[in-house]
């Protein structure tokens, strides 16, 4: 994807210490398409292929430390404060439709779950960051970096890159995402690669697959 | 000299920061500066000054004792992020200033304890030994009730969560007298003795225009939700080669984890030990100070 300029409108939202920069690629009435970005990507520049027909407004939001967003220093990233992101994003929304790519899937998946009532159906793509690290401990190394003001940061790459990820853990979030949503099939996985978490997601009910993210997106279009 | 006198309270002999890539992190210590370093590691929602009694009697053994306050907690920075693997490398920075890549004996409380066994397990190098107080997870108490009734629950921890989250933005602690922060500590620290909990308020608080404030970064909020499982410890220290010093305490408390000594049995190592201490809760250290220093001298030996 072409990432974001300033061309885009963007806002500010302040989740914590933290700025988030939320673009408008697309204005628009009805449900907003929120678009979440893979590891160490930021927002694309305009509206990506598989969401032109999407009849709304189309916005992307950078996760901490991407894009236009804030580098923290020191890091301390985990998946569920990047699901504190978007929930910033929902919050400023409303009620969303969800298109997350890699790492932007599973904070996607995330936020169907704890938002289920919010997010009118999430689409989990293919993206970087899609694995994520281990499903059980390991003896990870203890690491860092020297400062750098230009993202991503590093940090982000390296402890989102390992993520612990186990299967029953992603599965609670879709079987919160199916019991509060509205929608049959709340989630949507368009993902042609498949790590443990995902396959394991994709095996509950109320998960169904997609040919494509235009594909899910007629779906969700009601 | 501190506000309200306490017996055995000593204020650290030097007080410091450390710059630990970007983040200010304090650093307290008790002792002679050329004693042989041990370190120590607080508990969440602790910070280093909660060892004032305890670490002067490692120092008049002959130890520097060196601890510091986490991110967020004393008198470390507030950081942009919290996490498990940013606290490890915090305390690596540590470590790096006290004792470069040599090993050094180490003692954790609570949280403390747990990063303590986390870092030991990824880099043994560090330590010459490790004393864990109450600071050993095993399995969650998990109440008897359905999955569904559970996805429920997990619903309701998330939704708090995510609305704290919202609003801690330019968020403070909440201010009052010492008595009123004492107060409102006990009900998480209710062995304590009402001298202690004020004693602590004049080190761990600031005075501010409308009162007293607790130092800790007001974003941190207690419990919370995430993949890992406090048994997942256990499975790092059965691979232990460093000593061990496993202890648990007899009486529950809010802030323990309620570990079962039979869970934690059949993962101590060949080289380590593990004890109930009897009669005393969560903050032994604190509750029984010469008796905890005394049995952790006799398994350090003397300082070297």
């Amino acid at each position: 994807m072409t990432p974001a300029t300033n061309d885009a409108p963007t806002e500010l939202l302040i989740h914590n210490r933290i700025e988030l920069a939320l673009h408008t690629l697309r204005p628009g009435t009805g449900r907003p398409l929120l678009l979440l970005h893979g590891l160490g990507e930021r927002s694309p520049a305009g509206v990506p292929v598989g969401a032109t027909d999407w009849p709304g407004q189309v916005t992307a939001l950078d996760f901490t430390g991407h894009g236009g967003s804030t580098m923290p220093i020191g890091g301390g990233y985990t998946a569920e404060i990047l699901l504190a992101d978007a929930d910033a994003a929902l919050e400023h929304l409303g009620e969303v439709t969800i298109v997350g790519r890699g790492l932007g899937a599973y904070i996607g998946l995330l936020l169907a779950g704890a938002r289920a009532d919010a997010v009118r159906g999430v689409i989990l793509a293919d993206g970087p960051g899609l694995s994520g690290g281990p499903s059980v401990p390991t003896s990870q190394p203890v690491f860092s970096f020297d400062v750098v003001d230009t993202p991503p940061d590093p940090y982000a790459l390296a402890e989102l890159g390992r993520d612990l990820r186990p299967p029953d853990y992603a599965t609670t979030f879709a079987r919160l995402a199916v019991q509060g949503s509205g929608l049959d099939e709340p989630i949507s996985v368009a993902a042609r690669f498949r790590p443990a978490w995902l396959r394991a997601v994709v095996d509950e009910p109320g998960v169904t697959e997609a040919g494509s993210v235009a594909d899910a997106l007629r779906a969700y279009q009601g | 000299m501190p506000i309200i006198d306490v017996p055995g309270a000593r204020v650290p002999d030097r007080e410091y920061r450390i710059d630990a890539g970007g983040l200010g992190i304090a650093l307290h210590e008790w002792g002679d500066a050329d004693a042989p370093p041990l370190l120590m590691a607080h508990g969440g929602f602790d910070f280093a000054r909660t060892f004032d009694t305890f670490a002067p009697l490692f120092a008049d053994a002959g130890w520097r004792v060196v601890s510091w306050d986490h991110r967020g907690h004393g008198d470390s920075d507030h950081a942009h992020l919290y996490s498990w693997d940013a606290d490890l490398r915090d305390a690596a920075s540590v470590f790096d200033h006290v004792a470069g890549r040599s090993a050094v004996p180490v003692i954790g409380h609570s949280k403390g304890g747990a990063m303590m066994v986390q870092l030991a397990d990824a880099q043994p190098f560090r330590f010459a030994s490790l004393v864990n107080i109450d600071g050993i997870p095993s399995k969650r108490p998990i109440p008897d009730v359905s999955e569904h009734e559970r996805t429920t629950m997990l619903a309701g921890e998330l939704t708090g969560w995510l609305e704290h989250r919202r609003r801690t933005a330019g968020s403070q602690r909440k201010p009052g007298t010492i008595e009123e922060l004492a107060k409102r500590r006990g009900r998480m620290n209710p062995r304590h003795s009402t001298d202690w909990l004020r004693y602590l308020v004049t080190v761990g608080a600031n005075v501010t225009q409308d009162g007293w404030r607790w130092k800790l970064d007001p974003s941190m909020r207690f419990g919370g939700f995430g993949p890992w499982r406090p048994e997942w410890a256990l499975m790092r220290l059965a691979g232990f080669g460093v000593p061990f010093y496993g202890m648990l305490v007899e009486i529950e408390e809010e802030m323990g984890w309620g570990t079962s000594p039979d869970d934690v049995r059949p993962f101590i190592p060949d080289n380590g030990r593990l004890e109930i201490l009897d009669g005393v809760g969560h903050f032994a250290h604190i509750e029984q100070p010469a008796d905890v220093s005394g049995r952790i001298m006799e398994f350090l030996g003397a300082p070297a």
